[in-house]
């Protein structure tokens, strides 16, 4: 299947701005200039942008706690999610939600989550609407290996089978669930299989290949928003950085790391291919890298300078007031 | 007498009731960490450490789990029906949520609907409360939820030393203990002796002793208010600090004897104030200790709304010292 040129400098461009803004938020964490709890998606990057390439903006997605990448591949705007994490009232969510709530409901980002398979139950609400009405839209939840352990994941799953809806899950194995590895807490030894099980597709991708998850998540999506009921996307890729910003990943292998940035790296697996087919020229690529660095810069220069929020919005979006206690 | 951070008093606590029964356990999320892995399995200990090193001394006592807190939570209070003494970890209160049926319609309900003939001595424990722009859905405190469930007992230490106590009380507790962790105190050290020793529940501390106003306080509010009442010692005003430590049960007689005494009431939480605990004590004082009231009580919780991410918002939200002197003021004015 041949992809489209602007498509494929789509994805690399916004394969190249997760990663880049990953590893700044990484920094700027360092520098103590972002608060709070925050989870780095680097290395993952073919899998959010792999699926979202089949996504139109009225198309949703739900994410997780490791949800930067997500919502860059679904269009959020970098700038107002780097406000966000700063805790800027110019944020994406108005400095409420941070890393790990960052949302966009006009581009169909239900959020980021702070709890693990919080998404899917919701995604099946999101699918159902969209049967419902008629419209050929699908629901798309992020789950990782830890997600798929969760009753309401399980539950989500089957009902989405139980009522026909144009729901896809996307399993993204990283290999650990927060510190603990998929080889202990996932009991089965297959768990394309064990979700397939539920009753539905599941097509398989290294997650490290941006066109095997394309493929992959083409049909899975193809087959729901077709009519078919559910679908799911395995994608199995390490991530470069802990569980959260400052996990000490006791849970490596000696040069775990090491290989997974150098043998398993979505950008450097892009270039090659394109080196290999001339689809797109070093050049173009080089000149991307270029202005996404330039825009990442700027997103940070701009976050620093946003206006912080005032004591009087912390009651505000909650629907109903009371007077105060003190 | 060593000084001690409450997490490292709240895991000599395990370690020494696994020492002493053989029929405790811990069970959670990284309670031992690295399950699995290539890597060092044990290294982990909790995310915030407070189970740190079990794991090495009692590998078959110190489990791992898939992320699962419905399971987490059954498998503890199951465990406890057929008199086994588990210690579960919830990594943050927050996530109550997902496990909210095992807690209030399973464990909180097994001996009273099986006409007293069951026990079930499980602790869950939780990190719990605000303070880290941890957000929505990782900074909630939780416990004055969850005291309003018959057949729960609810643990809010607010220093090592109770902690210790209070958490090897909760192990002996033939009961569900639900064991609320401040997340922000866990490096707030205090002199905590090596032995073991208990807490009773249902036994408020004093935390300060004075005359003229009683405040209430939990959790991490208590060294704030704290902090209030000793600045405004210096101005003249005593106030009885009272810290329930825990909210099932509730030492009810404290704080009716320390307000019938002063005449003014002031409660501080860190929650949201509706159905809470500073309205669930004010409550109490208005019912039954009426007539000893020379001003109007005072509460001094979080506004009606979930906990933002941003600092200054947060730093907004939580009740700080500046409103707990502001209400003890206006009792005084």
């Amino acid at each position: 299947m041949s992809i489209p040129k602007e498509t494929l400098l789509h994805a690399y461009r916004t394969m190249k701005t997760i990663r880049e803004f990953e590893e700044r938020v990484n920094a700027e964490i360092m520098n103590g200039q972002i608060p709070g709890f925050t989870h780095l998606y680097t290395g993952q990057e073919a899998n959010a942008v792999g699926v979202c390439a089949h996504l139109d903006e009225s198309d949703t997605i739900i994410s997780t706690h490791r949800g930067h990448g997500h919502c860059i591949a679904k269009g959020a705007e970098v700038s107002g999610m780097m406000k966000e994490l700063f805790g800027s009232s110019e944020g994406l969510c108005k400095g409420k939600g941070g890393s790990m709530h960052v949302a966009d409901i006009d581009k169909g980002i239900l959020g980021a989550n702070g709890i693990v398979a919080g998404g899917p139950p919701i995604s099946v609400g999101s699918a159902l609407a969209a049967k419902i009405r008629k419209n050929g839209k699908v629901a798309v939840s992020f789950s990782g290996d830890g997600s798929v352990n969760q009753g309401t994941c399980f539950e989500a799953m089957n009902m989405a089978v139980v009522l026909q809806a144009p729901a896809v899950f996307v399993i993204e194995n990283n290999y650990y669930s927060e510190h603990t590895s998929i080889n202990y807490a996932v009991g089965c030894d297959d768990l394309k299989a064990r979700t397939e099980a539920f009753g539905f597709p599941v097509f398989v991708a290294d997650g490290a290949d941006f066109f095997a998850v394309h493929e992959a998540a083409g049909k899975a999506i193809a087959h729901a928003r077709a009519g078919n009921g559910p679908a799911g996307v395995f994608a199995e890729q390490g991530r470069y950085h802990g569980h959260f910003v400052g996990d000490p990943q006791a849970y490596r292998a000696e040069g775990e790391l090491e290989d997974l940035r150098e043998n398993h790296c979505p950008l450097k697996n892009f270039r090659a291919r394109m080196a290999e087919t001339g689809e797109l020229s070093l050049a173009e690529l080089d000149a991307i890298d270029a202005e996404v660095m330039a825009e990442i810069e700027q997103s940070v220069t701009d976050a620093k300078a946003a206006a912080r929020p005032t004591a009087e919005q912390v009651t505000e979006d909650v629907y109903i007031q009371y007077s105060a206690t003190a | 007498m060593p000084e001690k951070t409450m997490r490292d008093a709240i895991n000599e606590a395990l370690h020494q009731a696994m020492e002493q029964d053989d029929s405790v356990f811990v069970i959670g999320e990284d309670v031992a960490g690295c399950s699995g892995s290539a890597g060092d399995v044990g290294a982990v200990g909790g995310v915030f450490g407070v189970t740190e090193g079990i794991y090495h001394r009692w590998p078959d006592r110190c489990i791992d789990t898939p992320i699962s807190e419905s399971a987490i939570v059954g498998a503890a209070a199951g465990a406890a029906l057929v008199g086994m003494r588990p210690v579960a970890e919830i990594m943050f209160a927050d996530f109550i949520g997902v496990c909210m049926d095992q807690i209030v319609n399973q464990m909180a309900k097994f001996r009273y609907m099986f006409g007293g003939k069951s026990r079930c001595p499980a602790v869950i424990r939780f990190s719990s409360g605000g303070g880290f722009s941890a957000a929505g859905q990782h900074s909630q405190a939780m416990y004055q939820v969850m005291t309003s469930f018959p057949g729960l007992k609810v643990v809010v230490p607010s220093n090592a030393y109770d902690a210790k106590g209070l958490m090897l009380s909760a192990i002996q507790d033939d009961d569900p203990v639900l064991f609320f962790e401040p997340k922000i105190l866990y490096q707030e050290t205090a002199d905590v002796p090596d032995e073991m020793y208990t807490i009773p529940f249902g036994e408020a501390n004093f935390v300060r002793e004075g005359d003229d106003v009683t405040v209430v306080a939990f959790g991490q509010m208590v060294p704030k208010a704290a902090a209030v009442i000793d600045a405004l010692a210096e101005e003249g005003i005593s106030c009885d600090l009272i810290d329930p430590r825990t909210t099932s049960p509730l030492d009810e007689n404290a704080i009716l004897e320390s307000v019938e005494a002063t005449g003014r009431l002031v409660i501080v939480d860190e929650a949201p104030p509706r159905c809470g605990l500073t309205a669930d004590i004010a409550g109490l004082a208005a019912d039954k200790a009426f007539s000893s009231l020379k001003a109007p009580i005072k509460q001094v919780s979080a506004p009606h709304s979930p906990t933002p991410f941003s600092p200054e918002l947060e730093a907004a939200y939580l009740p700080d010292a500046d409103k707990i002197m502001a209400a003890v003021k206006a009792t005084l004015a």
